[in-house]
């Protein structure tokens, strides 16, 4: 049974370190996923308070603590209700029985004559004058889970399903509630003089210069490559550490050229290159093919990354708003040479962080700032064109779909070819923290690398259709010297893989002379994907759309994210002048039993705003110094007055597991941008992001 | 140097430069944290607060600016205002961390226009980003907010 478990409950066996009843008649769950803005925890509650029977308002949740929760390793890859979710389900299931079966044996009775209400035990509809709290006993926690416990049919639920609250929202709209907002004892304010680029070495440092520019008294940190501004007045590390740059030299820093910002740039590049999937050769067929691209995009987190970091009497506590406590704990240990139980770190909330971005790599500057003044909280806040300038960014992915097509149009062989640098460069994956280049040991080159397709692949994720085709494959160019730092953002390779192969799936459908939907219908036996592609086109009104290039145009993408977890449909209508205006999005989606339905359509609806982002706005932009685009003029994303209309409707399965669906809505709704700008134009434009410019250049085509 | 305020309604005192940011006296002065660093550019209105009932950027207004006048923050809304109950109603964010620049700049709007139309909320709200997508919720919320029943109103 123990190999079926999920991977987190198989990490964390001890009940004891997931649920713990509080003696004010509250139960604390403990899970290692974190808050970042998608109301997971809140879900993980619903589903506790469900199987338990114990009121939401009795249950606190522990989350992201190497010292008291669990570790579910990071939070991503829309895997916390699937998995997390699953695993408290189990847990408290289990929790349940086993005190339930003893207190039949106490009362001579079966197990199933005995309800629990609020948390209160009753047998028929007798109080029993027992409840969790008080007939619990210490070794119903200290005791490894099983997993074998019989959850409660989904017809049960009472709690699941409901569109509960945020648990964390009133707090944000009443004051600080953030990790930025946090105040501890003794706390110093740090500011970073960043490191331009791996090697690059520090010549000079006027010291005096930046003293004079700052004012006031604050300490200069400098350990190696790394200089941190450090002292109690905030504005004044600030000041210093936006002046630094003005009075710093380095060598060695190597030199990027503009045309690099450009996807078509990573084609030819080294790289590693794998076929998956069928291996056959190409089936004969008349071949067609087309490539598109997305350039690199950043996260653009709302607030620039913080964390706080103290080191007393020998041990390190970091609080930081990671997506994995535990795996930074692990960095942590490895870049400062410490033991991991020397080490605590605590989750606290952040902005939105879409993937891997600042948060660690500050938590590791405080880190190392606090080794250097112990006995002080430090608190260090990155600057918003640090946050541009330093985090991940999403890699440039350049696509080429190619399909052998018999006689009617139809696909008998299908290629997807992909060129991309890594989408996972965590310490775990073969990266580096950006602070450990900069010390006077750094680590080797990073190693490139992506997740394995079982996991839905980097690169590669959404590369392969799921339409029927006879043949399909996945040809990937993981390419090794990007000219800029990349790593994990929302959907990794989905986006640019969902808008080229619906975008190519439409222009086949052209090709063939049949209607996209149609076309689409005609080679798909999925009969879930199959039904929102129907809900969503008859929503749209598609069969009225009209011919193309009238300047305004519906079109329609849909996937399965990760090609195993949640599906969506999206269709958007444009209307293109100079520039692409959304006007309307239609979505539908399953992701089978639905936790929390108000928190599902955030999600899917955020999914949208932010693909519609990146598809019309979007790109990160390089220059000799680097990267340019350090501010939000230079890196625009959506406005209120761009967003369009959404409706959303999720196709209820709540018989069928939870599928992740954080992610579900952001390629299909790329695509379906793509083929509505097609259908506007009567001509298409392939590359990312569909700007004026680009607009007019496809005109004049 | 010493600066008088009105944060909020109370007269304050407090020890900072004339060219300090009003955010760095707010957060760190006043512990008023709910007014967000985002940028320190005018760019993203995460810091957004009212000085005598018009929004102002306070990354980068500087404070000897704001010497006896009258300061609005998140924190005076005192968690009853009809914005946060209409925030919170319509679950109106995702990580929340815009939210409260956005409720000074509604809250601004309302004081002025009681019944906005969409196309007022709008253009208010188009000075601040949301990156999480939360833009429909946001502008649903500001509209039931506008829609509600008004402390004082007369019927």
């Amino acid at each position: 049974m123990s190999d079926t478990l999920p991977l987190s409950i198989q990490n964390n066996r001890r009940l004891e370190k997931w649920l713990r009843f509080q003696p004010d008649r509250t139960l604390r769950l403990a899970v290692g996923k974190v808050e970042l803005g998608q109301g997971n925890v809140t879900a993980l509650a619903q589903i506790a308070a469900d199987e338990l029977d114990v009121g939401l308002d009795r249950i606190t949740v522990l989350s992201g603590d190497t010292q008291d929760a669990p570790d579910e390793g990071q939070t991503t890859s829309s895997q916390s209700i699937e998995v997390s979710g699953r695993s408290v389900r189990l847990v408290t299931a289990e929790f349940r029985a086993r005190v339930v079966d003893r207190l039949a044996q106490r009362l001579n009775c079966s197990p199933g004559d005995i309800t629990v209400e609020d948390g209160a035990f009753h047998r028929g509809d007798v109080p029993t004058g027992h409840d969790y709290w008080t007939f619990s006993t210490d070794e119903d926690f200290a005791r490894d889970i099983e997993g074998t416990a019989t959850t409660k049919p989904p017809s049960a639920y009472r709690v699941v399903g409901q569109p509960i609250p945020r648990r964390d929202l009133p707090a944000k709209v009443t004051g600080g509630a953030f990790i930025h907002d946090m105040v501890r004892p003794d706390m110093l304010h740090a500011r970073i003089l960043r490191q331009p680029a791996r090697g690059a070495t520090l010549a000079s440092l006027n010291e005096a210069a930046v003293r004079r520019a700052a004012g006031g008294e604050f300490r200069i940190v400098r350990v190696g490559n790394f200089v941190a501004f450090v002292g109690p007045d905030e504005t004044e590390v600030q000041r210093a550490a936006a002046t630094a740059p003005l009075h710093a030299t380095w060598e060695n820093v190597p030199t990027v050229t503009a045309d690099m910002q450009e996807a078509a740039w990573l084609v030819g590049q080294p790289s590693n290159d794998r076929l998956l999937y069928d291996e056959t050769p190409p089936a004969g067929g008349t071949v067609v093919q087309a490539s598109y691209s997305r350039p690199y995009v950043a996260h653009a987190s709302m607030a620039p990354s913080c964390a706080l970091a103290e080191f007393r009497n020998g041990h390190l506590s970091v609080w930081s708003h990671t997506q994995g406590p535990y795996p930074l704990r692990a960095s942590l240990a490895n870049v400062l040479g410490m033991a991991a139980d020397s080490i605590t770190v605590r989750h606290a909330h952040g902005a939105g962080c879409y993937g891997h971005n600042g948060a660690d790599d500050v938590a590791v500057d405080a880190a190392v700032i606090a080794r250097e003044i112990p006995d002080y909280c430090i608190r260090v806040q990155w600057r918003r064109e640090e946050e541009f300038g330093f985090e991940p960014l999403g890699s440039a992915m350049h696509v080429t779909m190619r399909a052998a097509v018999d006689e009617d149009g139809k696909p008998l062989d299908w290629t997807t070819e992909v060129w991309s640098a890594t989408h996972v460069q965590r310490p775990s994956s073969g990266g580096n923290m950006l602070t450990h280049e900069a010390l006077p040991s750094p680590p080797p080159d990073p190693r490139p690398g992506d997740p394995p397709e079982a996991a839905g692949g980097g690169g590669t994720r959404n590369g392969l259709p799921l339409y029927d085709f006879p043949v399909k494959r996945i040809v990937h160019h993981l390419v090794l010297r990007p000219p800029t730092r990349t790593s994990a953002l929302r959907g990794l390779g989905a986006l640019p893989n969902v808008f080229a192969l619906e975008s190519f799936m439409d222009e086949l459908a052209d090709r063939a002379g049949v209607d996209p939907v149609q076309y689409r219908l005609s080679l798909l036996s999925d009969p879930r994907a199959r039904r929102l592609i129907e809900n969503v086109a008859e929503r749209c009104d598609w069969v009225s759309r009209g011919a193309a290039g009238s300047g305004r145009g519906i079109g329609l993408g849909w996937a399965r994210y990760k090609n195993k977890a949640a599906y969506a449909a999206v269709a958007v209508e444009v209307e293109v002048e100079q520039e692409v205006r959304v006007r309307r999005a239609w979505c539908a989606a399953d992701a089978g039993l639905v936790i929390n339905p108000d928190g599902a359509r955030n999600q899917l609806e955020g999914g949208i705003v932010q693909a519609i982002s990146m598809t019309l706005k979007e790109q990160m932009r390089l220059g000799a110094e680097g990267r340019t685009s350090l501010d939000w003029d230079t890196y625009p994303i959506l406005r209120f007055s761009e967003v369009p209309e959404i409706s959303t409707e999720i196709v209820h399965a709540p018989d069928l597991p939870t599928l992740g669906m954080g992610e579900c809505t952001f390629g299909p709704t790329a695509a379906a941008i793509g083929n509505a700008v097609a259908h506007a134009l009567g001509t298409r434009i392939r590359d990312m992001p569909l700007t004026r410019e680009r607009i007019a250049a496809a005109l004049l085509a | 140097m010493s600066i008088d305020l009105t944060v909020n309604g109370n007269h304050v005192s407090v020890a900072a430069g004339d060219t300090t940011p009003l955010l760095d006296v707010l957060r760190n002065e006043l512990d008023l944290k709910g007014t967000r660093y985002g940028c320190g550019l005018e760019q993203c209105g995460s810091c957004m607060v009212l000085v005598d009932g018009e929004p102002v950027y306070a990354c980068s207004r500087e404070v000897g600016t704001v010497a006896g006048r009258r300061i609005s923050t998140i924190e005076g809304l005192g968690g009853t205002h009809p914005l946060q109950h209409a925030f919170l109603e319509e679950q109106a964010g995702q990580c929340a961390y815009c939210l409260s620049g956005i409720i000074m700049s509604a809250k601004a709007l309302l004081d002025r226009n009681p019944t906005p139309a969409r196309a007022d909320i709008v253009a208010v709200l188009d000075k601040h980003l949301c990156r999480c997508g939360a833009h429909p919720r946001i502008l649903r919320a500001v509209e039931k907010a506008a829609a509600a029943p008004r402390e004082g109103a007369t019927r």
